[in-house]
């Protein structure tokens, strides 16, 4: 029995490092407020996305984030692909999902004429990846106070607590500062962003407000979208959709991953057992 | 064993034609008829499993390279959108491949520790462990050139910071740092030829492995008696004995490697490298893969440079040596209580080393406590005094505790033969097995 | 006595039944053929094209710079593509020969579509070994390729030579009489 409880030490030190090793836990002068109590149903093993959340979701990047952020690794194909926003069991080919096609004309892509080699705007098709809201790195800076809004495609696998960190930080952006706490200009107070403020902190050393400053301007509020399936547009409704959504986004093949780790381990639990029998009936009254 | 005498009769024409111009089907036979002793219990089934996960780790790496753009402006893009989103099941193949990684370690680990305990490395067996041991550090150095193929932050700065380590050595450091680069810093000549030896360096491990197995069957299996083979009611031939207990044992590890894949495929994964390489932006917290950890910790306890470096690659020297450290006859520490306590430490310090690796140096050890007065750069209470404490340790058990000990230990009696203790357990004997006393060496 | 001893197995042991012993390893050997299948098809998968590749979009082209009696080769999805704008006299020809002896029988109104029979279009990869031919007229007034001596006729119907298929068609549509989609 003692074999196995070493074997399982083993593997739950792996873990223990591997955890570990977690970013935040150590640091000493960066401090950040726990992030906000938020469940979704993908948090668990078994969850699935919701699509009427994707789709809600989308709305909210489509009009508020795109307008600063790039999301530069998903296409509109993306959008109807299985377990996306728009899938729709009768295109099983996303390309041809009509709701997609839509959403893929409405942007504008840079071309070339095929005749003349000018220059020319082209409307987008589903093979397109989402434009880019400014053309450069540079540009993107110069417009946003020289702070660079970070692409989006992996924003939820980017960051320590992804959707959940997403949901604080939107939730949290703009929380007033406590009296003390000196904000520079260009920039907003959230104590969900790891930071450390003790020199902009003019009140007790040992209470330094926890969190950071976040140069996005507070993006949402109440009814900043309309929801086309009539959900209430609250604050927080839109930052847990927009964090599922960008949780979609940096993980897009999670349904087809749980749902196949399922099949996987029914079959690996029975021809464990079988193999398990086999060698039981191989070993059988064999000294050892 | 090397008296092992091959009891393969071709039975074809064509067998026999083949047997006198390339014994191949005889070669095989031999292996699976291999006298192998009763008494492997299932820390023996690493070697199987470890086979396994380089069987894995080259198949899903030669799929993995053909979709993989090796350059600074390609590399994260193909791996990210690429792999990850595109390829017919790219999602799984490289999950397999990253997380087998871990898989990997985690098996060899346990097998270094199971050679360890029962003194596996001892005569006639060292070439064994000197070439398991070389496989150890081609794994190493595998591993931390495929962590830096996807091109993320952790990829990138990884890189920098090991290749760094050769500038610690003095007049040559400067001049080897650019060679090992291609460039001013790590860049993308770097990353094609870390990608180039990436894809080489399985193929020398598999050859390693084959001299590993070669030189297992010249002295035979170790056992957990350390006793030797005396007699043929001591072993069992390999097959079907030893290769049903195998892939029993890597199906249970399949299933652990499976449920990491499909519910946790991001566990060992740090979360900034999905961001993509940038040489002007270090990471806040910057740490390798979890199985270099404690290495990383030696580096880090040792204050001087150049000696931290020679740290680092004295830990994995003494492994080396161990042969030549432990002189005692009796082999298996079943025997030996006193070496296996000290020996428990070991694992113990070692684990504690690699939390200390996964820690910032000045970080505090037991909490609520002040990290106390700075002695050589940092307080008694803090991550990097556990780590020299620890450091100290690992170094001691090898180059003095094991020494010492295997002159003055007074061992417990051990059996006349690996069998003995197997009736001890009172397993059912089949018939014919009471006989087997009298032949007994 | 020893040696009964080190081979005592499965064989050996009399206490199960051979047929149910037997029942049991084929199939557990059985599932693990299986699982084996079912592994090698995510590694055969992934040699497929990936989605960005089959995404790539259909693209449309003006036929208003294709004169009368000359064609453009152009890539489609990284095919080359033949549209040729034919003569009434290459139509007239491909017509009459729609029930002449060929390898791949196929009348000319099969290869273009109604209202648009001067536009030829047609995949330009011979369908013998993938090169592309070049219009030569001569016995049959079309293609010849040039690396083993395939003919095609004004309809690219293979008239001589080892191609076994004539040039293969694609899906396309007229969006008016100048412009067509390809794919």
């Amino acid at each position: 029995m003692h074999r196995f409880s070493l074997a399982a030490a083993a593997i739950a030190a792996m873990f223990a490092m591997a955890g570990a090793s977690l970013p935040g836990a150590a640091l000493a002068e960066t401090t950040q407020a726990p992030l906000k109590d938020v469940h979704w149903a993908f948090d668990y093993p078994l969850g699935m996305y919701d699509q009427a959340q994707l789709q809600r979701g989308y709305k909210v990047y489509h009009e508020v984030c795109s307008a600063c952020h790039s999301m530069g690794m998903v296409a509109f194909r993306n959008l109807a692909d299985k377990g996306g926003p728009f899938f729709n069991a009768s295109y099983p080919n996303s390309n041809d999902n009509p709701v997609v096609k839509a959403l893929a004309k409405d942007a504008q892509y840079d071309a070339i004429d095929s005749e003349t080699g000018a220059p020319i705007k082209r409307p987008g098709t589903t093979a397109d990846y989402f434009p880019s809201p400014f053309p450069n790195t540079t540009a993107a800076r110069a417009a946003n106070n020289g702070a660079l809004p970070p692409d989006m495609s992996l924003l939820a696998a980017a960051r320590e607590g992804g959707a959940h960190y997403i949901y604080s930080i939107v939730t949290g952006d703009g929380t007033t500062p406590p009296p003390g706490l000196t904000v520079p200009d260009g920039k907003y107070y959230d104590p969900y962003i790891p930071g450390d403020l003790s020199s902009f902190w003019t009140g007790d050393p040992k209470k330094v407000p926890l969190g950071g400053f976040i140069a996005m301007p507070p993006p949402l509020i109440d009814d900043r979208v309309t929801f086309d399936d009539g959900t209430k547009a609250t604050l927080n409704q839109e930052a847990w959709d927009v964090a599922a959504f960008l949780k979609w986004a940096s993980d897009p093949k999670m349904d087809e991953r749980k749902q196949l780790g399922v099949e996987v381990l029914i079959f690996l639990l029975i021809f464990t057992g079988l193999l398990y029998a086999s060698y039981r009936t191989i070993w059988r009254n064999v000294g050892h | 064993m090397s008296e092992h005498v091959s009891t393969y009769e071709p039975k074809t024409g064509f067998t026999r034609w083949l047997d006198t111009r390339l014994p191949i089907v005889r070669f095989g036979a031999d292996l699976m008829s291999f006298p192998t002793p009763r008494n492997l219990n299932y820390w023996y089934t690493f070697g199987g499993i470890l086979a396994f996960c380089l069987g894995v780790q080259i198949v899903t790496g030669i799929i993995l390279a053909m979709h993989y753009d090796a350059s600074g402006t390609g590399a994260f893009l193909s791996v990210e959108r690429g792999i990850m989103r595109d390829v017919n099941y790219g999602w799984l193949i490289r999950g397999l491949h990253a997380n087998g990684a871990s898989m990997f370690f985690l098996a060899v680990y346990l097998h270094i520790l199971r050679g360890m305990y029962y003194g596996s490395y001892k005569a006639p067996r060292e070439v064994l462990w000197l070439l398991g041991c070389v496989i150890y550090v081609l794994m190493m150095a595998t591993a931390f050139m495929g962590y830096v193929l996807p091109w993320g932050q952790m990829s990138f700065w990884g890189a920098k910071v090991i290749t760094s380590l050769f500038g610690a050595f003095p007049i040559i450091g400067g001049p080897l740092t650019q060679l090992l680069w291609g460039g001013f810093s790590v860049d993308s000549p770097t990353l094609n030829r870390f990608f180039s030896l990436h894809y080489l360096l399985p193929f020398v491990i598999a050859a390693v492995v084959a001299l590993h197995v070669w030189a297992l069957h010249v002295p035979g299996n170790n056992n957990p008696t350390g006793v030797n083979v005396k007699s043929k009611t001591d072993t069992l031939p390999f097959h079907p004995y030893y290769t049903i207990k195998d892939l029993f044992a890597i199906l249970v590890f399949v299933i652990l490697f499976a449920v990491i894949v499909f519910y946790i495929p991001d566990a060992f994964e740090k979360v900034d490298n999905n961001i993509e390489a940038n040489p002007l932006v270090t990471p806040a917290h910057i740490v390798p893969e979890w199985y270099l950890l404690p290495f990383y910790a030696i580096l880090r306890a040792i204050p001087d440079k150049l000696t931290g470096v020679l740290g680092l690659a004295g830990a994995l020297g003494v492994l080396f040596a161990l042969p030549w450290l432990d002189t005692n006859k009796v082999r298996s520490m079943r025997y030996r209580p006193a070496a296996r306590i000290f020996f428990f430490v070991w694992i113990f310090f070692s684990l504690v080393l690699g939390w200390c690796g996964s820690q910032e140096p000045q970080g505090t050890v037991i909490p609520g406590l002040p990290v106390g007065p700075t002695i050589i750069d940092y307080g008694p209470n803090s991550v990097t005094w556990l780590s020299r404490i620890a450091t100290l340790y690992y170094f001691a058990y090898f180059l003095v505790i094991t020494p010492i000990l295997s002159r003055t230990e007074k061992t417990l009696p051990v059996p006349d033969s690996l069998y003995t203790p197997v009736l001890s357990h009172g397993v059912a004997m089949p018939v014919g097995a009471a006989a087997a006393p009298e032949t007994k060496g | 006595m020893a040696d009964s001893l080190a081979h005592a197995g499965p064989g050996a042991d009399e206490s199960i039944e051979p047929g149910r012993r037997d029942f049991l390893f084929l199939a557990t050997g059985a599932v693990g053929v299986a699982g084996v299948a079912a592994v090698a098809w995510p590694l055969i998968d992934q040699l497929n094209p990936a989605a960005d590749t089959l995404a790539l979009a259909s693209i449309e082209y003006d036929l208003s710079k294709v004169a009368l009696g000359s064609e453009v080769t152009i890539a489609w999805r990284k095919q080359p593509v033949f549209i040729r704008h034919r003569t009434p006299d290459e139509i007239a020809r491909a017509r009459a020969d729609d029930h002449a002896p060929m390898k791949d029988p196929a009348t000319d109104a099969s290869r273009v579509k109604a209202g648009h029979e001067e536009w030829l279009i047609v995949l330009a990869s011979c369908t013998h070994l993938g090169c592309v031919p070049t219009f030569k007229g001569g016995e049959y007034g079309g293609w010849a390729c040039p690396c083993h001596g395939s003919v095609y006729d004004t309809s690219a119907r293979i008239r001589k030579g080892p191609a076994p298929k004539n040039l293969y068609l694609f899906p396309y549509t007229f969006l008016d009489n100048t412009k067509v989609k390809l794919g």
